[in-house]
């Protein structure tokens, strides 16, 4: 490649390429296709790294196999005089614990853009000529398809937790993780816009994700608890993700319509029991009102 | 590379009236120039002379308060995306993902500016192998030394083939060796490719390679021109002479040339018209009393020129350096 006879400026829509000069490259006007490209490749490089970065994803398996193996087989003979018969304590926080397992890898994804700050990444995708919806958007996405790839490694581990492994109740469990994962990536960005340090970012997290997990019902029915928690319960928004889990996994088990009403209880407003769709579209809800945020957050900076 | 094609001579970059306020601080306080297509254009000043804000608002990075700029025939506010799209930049930071390979950051960069997925792979070899890096492409880049980094951004800031390059700061923290051979590349970038590059630097040395540079200071440019009339303008070139008794040697400086002369580090210094020149005169007519040991000329560096209009030095060592290199090479003798 050495001829070097460049002639400018009629770049604008010369297909041919003549292979020794410098490449011709018309980059196109924005268009859809192209912002779904950039979708695409911020997707596809959460998954890269997520690939090439294997302790993460084992650590991240830690804290959840922690509470399903030593708090569930420890708390188990003490809880298990209020559980129906046929229904272990391990198999009853199963569902929970699987929401943990998200919980962690989610907001590590969404993290990971107070980092691309940090280290100078996050302006070459604000300054390239997409609109900022794709980059958030395909951050979103990543963050939920990684977050879901480590429920599933989670999910392997059912049998132990005596949780059948039906087909069926394996994709509804998926299909609600990755619900779960893209809402909770999405509120993770939307932080992520507005906090610059890495520290207080991870700080922030974890003040707010211990709660949300113990405020759940990750490890407790949410009958019969004393208003003030039945009242901090019900503002948990990781409850009424929680809660349809749980009654996939309980409703695979041939539990009597008893038995299930003590393990499964609808979450109840003022004495009304909302509905599993509504508790799910709720999430979903949730999950597109911060995306949008998070989008009007970062169409501001800069 | 003369043979700039005069087809459309739109001005690669045009900035008319431009100011910027941050609250009470005016940043740049009007400020014209144009950039030619083809052009090596050089921008320096002090820290805090308004030099980044400028390359910021060239890059649609930030809005002028006041007045215009078009970059490659574009409006850097109003048609920002095409703006966009056209230019390349090589921040002084770097902004890789060291997480991935050579080759997946670069990738990434062709999908988000949207290159034909056709003319990637060509142009992702000849991007590469300009800057040396086709053999590296599939190591992750934390395994890259800082000069390997640095080449790796200025061949993604080309994938695109952008008209206008923007190189702020390119050899910041870079050994010697490193910056000599990123300018090689630089150089070689120019031959290949119809570009514009405008570059701020540091590094007087380095403002050598600009076709012009612009001097702005306190938000104002004060002196734009080629490096070399920029130096004829200022004038004179330093002399600096050994002997066996110095304070004679400024005395007879005096009483017989006229020259005030000092000692400066260690040596007898002045300044005269034409040193070359001089020189021969001075052994002629210096008595045997002062015996001189040794000789030495020195043209009136950028780094001179930017004293003269700015008033400060830019503190550098590696300048200082490049400086007394240029003395050796320029010793009595050896010209």
């Amino acid at each position: 490649m050495a001829a070097s006879t460049t002639e400018a400026s009629t770049t604008e829509a010369a297909p041919e390429q003549n292979l020794t000069d410098a490449i011709r490259v018309a980059v196109p006007a924005q268009s859809l296709r192209h912002d779904m490209r950039a979708v695409s490749i911020v997707w596809r490089r959460e998954l890269i790294r997520f690939k090439s970065d294997r302790l993460r994803a084992v650590t991240a398996l830690v804290q959840p196999v922690l509470f399903l193996f030593v708090l569930g087989t420890g708390l188990s003979r003490l809880a298990g005089h209020g559980l129906p018969p046929g229904v272990d304590y391990k198999t009853f926080i199963y569902p929970g614990v699987l929401a943990m397992s998200v919980l962690f890898t989610a907001i590590f994804s969404a993290a990971s853009i107070v980092w691309d700050r940090e280290f100078g990444f996050l302006r070459e995708m604000l300054v390239a000529p997409v609109h900022r919806w794709a980059i958030v958007v395909g951050k979103c996405l990543g963050g939920a398809t990684v977050a879901t790839f480590q429920g599933i490694v989670f999910l392997a581990l059912a049998g132990v937790a005596n949780v059948p492994y039906n087909p069926l109740l394996m994709l509804t469990l998926v299909g609600e993780l990755l619900l779960l994962s893209f809402t909770l990536t999405a509120f993770g960005v939307m932080m992520a816009a507005r906090i610059k340090q890495i520290q207080a970012f991870m700080a922030l997290t974890q003040m707010l994700l211990m709660p949300m997990f113990f405020l759940s019902g990750a490890l407790y029915p949410l009958s019969g608890l004393p208003t003030w928690l039945t009242v901090l319960t019900r503002i948990d928004p990781l409850t009424y993700i929680v809660s349809p889990i749980r009654h996939a996994v309980l409703s695979h088990l041939n539990l009597s319509p008893l038995a299930m009403r003590t393990v499964s209880p609808a979450i109840t407003w003022d004495g009304w029991a909302v509905p599993l769709g509504l508790s799910i579209g709720m999430v979903a809800v949730m999950g597109a009102v911060l995306l949008g945020v998070a989008i009007a957050e970062f169409r501001k900076t800069e | 590379m003369t043979a700039i094609p005069p087809a459309i001579s739109v001005s690669a970059i045009s900035v008319s009236a431009l100011t910027k306020k941050y609250g009470e601080i005016e940043a740049v306080r009007g400020i014209d120039f144009e950039v030619a297509a083809g052009e090596t254009f050089g921008f320096l000043g002090p820290n805090g002379a308004g030099k980044s804000t400028t390359i910021k608002i060239l890059c649609t990075l930030a809005d002028p308060t006041t007045g215009s700029a078009r970059v490659a025939g574009h409006d850097v506010v109003t048609e920002r995306d095409t703006v966009r799209r056209n230019i390349g930049l090589v921040f002084q930071d770097t902004t890789l993902d060291t997480y991935l390979t050579g080759e997946q950051n670069l990738r990434f960069h062709a999908d988000l500016y949207g290159v034909p997925k056709q003319a990637f792979a060509p142009r992702l070899k000849q991007v590469l192998e300009m800057v040396a890096l086709w053999d590296r492409k599939d190591s992750v880049v934390a395994t890259y030394s800082g000069g390997m980094k640095r080449r790796l951004e200025i061949a993604r800031g080309l994938l695109h083939a952008p008209r206008v390059l923007f190189l702020d700061e390119p050899t910041v923290g870079l050994d010697p060796q490193t910056r000599v051979s990123i300018w090689e590349y630089i150089n070689d970038l120019k031959q290949r490719e119809d570009i514009t590059i405008f570059l701020t630097t540091h590094y007087m040395d380095e403002a050598e390679n600009c076709d012009r540079i612009a001097i702005i200071d306190h938000g104002k440019i004060v002196a734009i021109d080629t490096p070399e009339a920029l130096k004829a303008s200022i004038g004179e070139d330093r002399v600096q002479i050994s002997t066996a008794d110095d304070p004679a040697a400024i005395r007879e400086l005096r009483e017989r040339f006229g020259i005030e002369a000092a000692v400066r580090e260690g040596l007898v210094t002045f300044s005269v018209a034409s040193g070359e020149q001089f020189v021969p005169r001075l052994f002629a007519e210096l008595p045997d009393t002062v015996r001189i040991r040794s000789v030495s000329v020195a043209r009136p560096s950028l780094d001179d020129v930017f004293m003269s209009y700015t008033g400060k030095t830019i503190r550098d060592a590696e300048a200082t350096i490049g400086d007394r290199n240029r003395m050796l090479a320029t010793r009595f003798g050896r010209r």
